[in-house]
């Protein structure tokens, strides 16, 4: 299969306005014959479906929540960025350009991030009209702050709520348009297949989550906005419901997933306290100029209480292995060398299982130096989030933290007009593979997808309609009826399986997660892939043996929503184990140990691996086939990433 | 640490659905040795898996992110919308909280306008209808001028801000005596209504979106006050005396806000 990207060339500063040019309209008066499937109403999806709803589109929204306003987007404390300048500090689209670029390790496309750093800037003039309640100085003109190591200042922010406000910005203009009647919503539904006929999307297959009703719907396109897969890690940052099952439905039907090992794992994460630990919580990775980390030198010490270890008893261990940096060294090097630590038998807080997963980061000096409302002024927040969750004080007791996964940059390939390799089946978000190459920079998230939402969609998908034409397909055909029967037969399976079984869904799950960080979390080896690719075969027998379910399909049952999004992880999982072993190089957030610099830094292989990998499903039991998309830098010059 | 371990006296409300009446099943044999670390949802987990165990249909409840934001996440625990810690949703709620026997009893958010799905999942879906009403901006997409051309004073859009926190749990209606939203909607006013991007729609906005309030069976304020108390987010009860004045003004226009 020959990966076009189809990205416009010459000069890169105009080449997505002549493409937009190029691009075909529809006719105004046509706009009403065309429906649209949005799955999903995080950023990306709320933007596109009331942007495509104003447009005249007839839209059809789905989400698995009881209120599109609940998606995970609403989460993201920090800010997004957009390439305003309003600081006058130097920043331009370009140098958002650079930034992202050269923080994705170079493994994204230079013309996709280019246009995402240009209609940046239309994101944040967008949400403020919307009544966005960004920071603002005393002036009446809005505030940014520098986020994530940039040199300037050009994140955009709603206290710690950044996410949540624009999420409810994109809820608000979603809601006007189905007040409209040109989107209809469906609160409560999963989607579970996407209608291929004749080579194109077609529409899709939900499940009613109340009601348990399989149903077909069709359109002339679909837009998946369904987010990411790091809860294939069990622990993770995402929302309880976050899967892989749209995105991956569609794989199997032929879209092909791109880069499944780029996956980030956050430092500064509160740590599970137990075996019934349901996700972790992130705190801002601000912590960390202030914090220092450490365990006890001693395993014997592990479960003291910390401030009785005397401090030649302490391993500050940022400090000692990286002295330049300490404990501001990047994300996954503090997050391998935290893991290192705890793997060694050194974590401290509660025993998780046969170990102690956490390590402390102590304001004491802190404190001792600046003095408590200094400290409290900067992190109160976190402190009393940190307290709240784990009844400790951090200005008495050192906090613990421990990584957790936290989004996945790999994601369902896409061309430039955001199309997957299943013609009308355009991926958009966080759900895609696009724009953050191998690591996301801080703030860029919410911004990427918004982009795809508002400012890129509607004019490719416009395209596609107009190419294609008007063509319907009815949900009562043969192929949206058959496609219905064969959701409704996997169902019958699990629910069969389900009844004799007996092992809970979370407890398989909960094995998936600790076998993925284990193999291929942050650290990874061609050893320990070898060895996920055989344990997650034998994890997914047991699952399609021993699952249990109680209830039947026709009726709300949580144990079979987490059932079928289990057994998608389970797939997933050790794809991204194949992705990760034949990435035989480190990159980003891809860490293989094998190839290290003597600082500690990821050591790239542009020779050999400048290039998407795109996986594509050639059966339940064959090998995942291979394919290359070329990386071409013309505007960065490739150079290794270092923060030196 | 992970000896840290309490029993509860556990009553969780079961309901087939929104036909079935519903009562308290005593579930105190599956809550034992529950972790104080854990959070109230997470005990639910454990009670659930152990039910399943058994044979037992697991307690239907709605949650999604577990940090306090999403919204989804809500239950009546010992009569109280999202338990007695104040400013916290229940999936923030820890077991800490406890003592070791305590009785705990969970019910569903209970309101007219909030039917019961099953168990403590109940239908929300009239506080979007309310927000459809009006809940925005008209601005279509690609319409907006430069962000720094709206200046927004910094006390105005703090202000705003402290209403636009609200989550959409809908904790308040179950705290009203009522089952008034009157918290929830006069938030939804106050951001919009004090932001200079929503004058234009200030006063048709908040006629139809308090029309679209009553419409879905909410009832009306009564200054009881146990909205407040009972918010996660510390919405304050001020936002309703100022949707109050918007109403005032409001009801001196035609349905399209122009003063008669």
């Amino acid at each position: 299969m020959e990966l076009d990207a189809r990205c416009p060339t010459g000069d890169i500063e105009k080449r997505w306005d002549r493409h937009r040019f190029e691009l075909k309209l529809v006719n105004p008066a046509n706009k009403r014959k065309f429906e649209v499937i949005v799955v999903g109403t995080g950023l990306a999806g709320a933007a596109a479906a009331a942007t495509l709803g104003e447009l005249g589109y007839k839209v059809k929204a789905f989400c698995y929540q009881d209120s599109p306003r609940r998606a995970h987007s609403i989460a993201a404390q920090g800010g997004i960025n957009a390439a305003k300048n309003y600081q006058n500090d130097g920043d331009s689209v370009f140098r958002l350009f650079y930034d992202t670029v050269k923080g994705g390790d170079f493994r994204a496309r230079e013309s996709n991030v280019y246009r995402l750093a240009q209609v940046s800037v239309n994101i944040i003039d967008q949400a403020v009209a919307q009544g966005v309640p960004f920071a603002r100085e005393y002036g009446g003109l809005l505030d940014n702050r520098s986020f994530g190591g940039a040199q300037v200042s050009r994140t955009f922010y709603a206290r710690g709520q950044t996410g949540q406000q624009l999420l409810l910005g994109a809820y608000s203009a979603l809601s006007r348009m189905i007040a409209a009647g040109k989107v209809d919503m469906y609160n409560r539904h999963e989607m579970l297949d996407v209608i291929v006929d004749d080579g194109r999307a077609r529409g899709i297959v939900t499940r009613d989550l109340v009601s348990g009703k399989i149903e077909a719907w069709t359109a002339d396109a679909v837009c998946l906005c369904t987010g990411g897969y790091g809860n294939v890690f069990f622990l993770s940052t995402n929302a309880m419901g976050c899967n892989v099952t749209a995105s991956w439905r569609a794989h199997k039907r032929g879209a092909l997933f791109a880069n499944p090992c780029y996956t980030q794992i956050h430092p500064t994460c509160i740590p599970p306290a137990g075996e019934y630990q349901s996700k972790l919580t992130l705190m801002s990775e601000s912590l960390r100029n202030d914090g220092r980390v450490w365990v006890p030198k001693s395993a014997s010490d592990s479960g003291k209480d910390p401030r009785s270890v005397p401090e030649k008893e302490r391993d500050y261990f940022l400090e000692r292995m990286y002295p330049a940096f300490g404990n501001l060294v990047p994300r996954d090097i503090a997050s391998r060398a935290a893991k290192r630590m705890c793997d060694d038998g050194l974590g401290v807080g509660p025993m998780v299982g046969d170990k102690r997963l956490g390590v402390y980061l102590d304001f004491a000096d802190a404190i001792k130096r600046d003095g408590k409302k200094i400290i409290l002024e900067k992190y109160g927040n976190l402190f009393e989030m940190y307290q709240r969750i784990t009844g400790d004080d951090p200005c008495e007791v050192p906090m613990r933290i421990y990584p957790a996964s936290h989004y996945t940059m790999g994601g369902l390939w896409v061309d430039y007009d955001l199309m997957s390799t299943i013609d009308g089946l355009f991926v958009l978000g966080e759900a895609n593979f696009s724009d953050h190459g191998a690591n996301r920079l801080g703030a860029s998230a919410l911004m990427q997808g918004l982009a795809d939402g508002y400012f890129v969609i509607p004019y490719t998908l416009g395209h596609y309609l107009a190419t294609k034409g008007k063509n319907p397909l009815g949900a009562d055909s043969t192929v949206a009826k058959s496609a219905v029967k064969e959701v409704e037969k996997g169902i019958a399976k699990l629910i069969d399986i389900g009844q004799k079984g007996s092992t809970h869904p979370d407890e398989i799950h909960r094995q998936l997660g600790t076998l993925m960080y284990d193999k291929c979390g942050m650290g990874r080896n061609a050893k320990g892939l070898k060895e996920g690719l055989a344990l997650i075969p034998e994890l997914r027998e047991r699952f399609w043996k021993d699952v249990q379910i109680l209830g039947s399909g026709g009726e709300l049952n949580t144990m079979l929503e987490k059932a079928g999004r289990i057994a998608d992880f389970l797939e997933l999982a050790e794809l991204m184990c194949h992705d990760a072993l034949t990435r035989d190089e480190s990159c980003g957030a891809h860490f293989r140990e094998e190839h290290v610099q003597e600082d500690g830094e990821a050591r790239r292989d542009d020779e050999n691996f400048a290039h998407v990998a795109a996986w594509e499903h050639t059966g339940d039991h064959a090998a995942p086939k291979r394919h290359v998309e070329k990386l071409d830098f013309e505007y960065v010059k490739l150079s290794q990433r270092s923060y030196k | 640490m992970s000896d840290d371990t309490i029993d509860l006296r556990l009553h969780v409300w079961r309901q087939r659905g929104p036909g079935d009446e519903g009562r308290f099943a005593d579930y105190s044999k599956y809550a034992k040795r529950i972790s104080t670390h854990a959070s109230f949802l997470e005990m639910l987990d454990v009670v659930n898996e152990r039910l399943a165990a058994d044979g037992e249909r697991p307690i239907a409840f709605d949650h999604d992110c577990r940090e306090g934001i999403c919204g989804m996440c809500g239950a009546v625990i010992n009569g109280v919308p999202h338990g007695h810690r104040t400013l916290t949703t229940t999936c923030q709620l820890h077991m800490r909280e406890f003592q070791n026997g305590a009785e705990v009893f969970v019910e569903p958010f209970r309101a007219t306008a909030f039917p019961v799905i099953e168990d403590l999942m109940v239908d929300r879906s009239s506080f979007d209808t309310i927000v459809q009403a009006g809940g925005y901006v008209s601005v279509r997409t690609g319409a907006a001028p430069d962000a720094n051309e709206i200046p927004v004073p910094k006390q105005i859009a703090d202000r705003a801000m402290d209403a636009a926190a609200c989550i959409g749990c809908g904790a308040c209606v179950a705290a009203c005596p009522n089952a008034s939203a009157s918290l929830f909607l006069s938030a939804k006013l106050a951001h919009l209504n004090l932001l200079p991007q929503g004058q234009p729609e200030r006063y048709r906005r908040t006629r139809a979106m308090l029309a679209a309030h009553d419409d879905a069976g909410f009832g009306g304020c009564t200054n009881h006050r146990e909205c407040e108390a009972a918010c996660p987010k510390g919405i304050s009860t001020d936002f309703i005396a100022r949707m109050n004045r918007d109403v005032i003004v409001a009801s001196l226009t035609d349905k399209d806000g122009n003063l008669i």
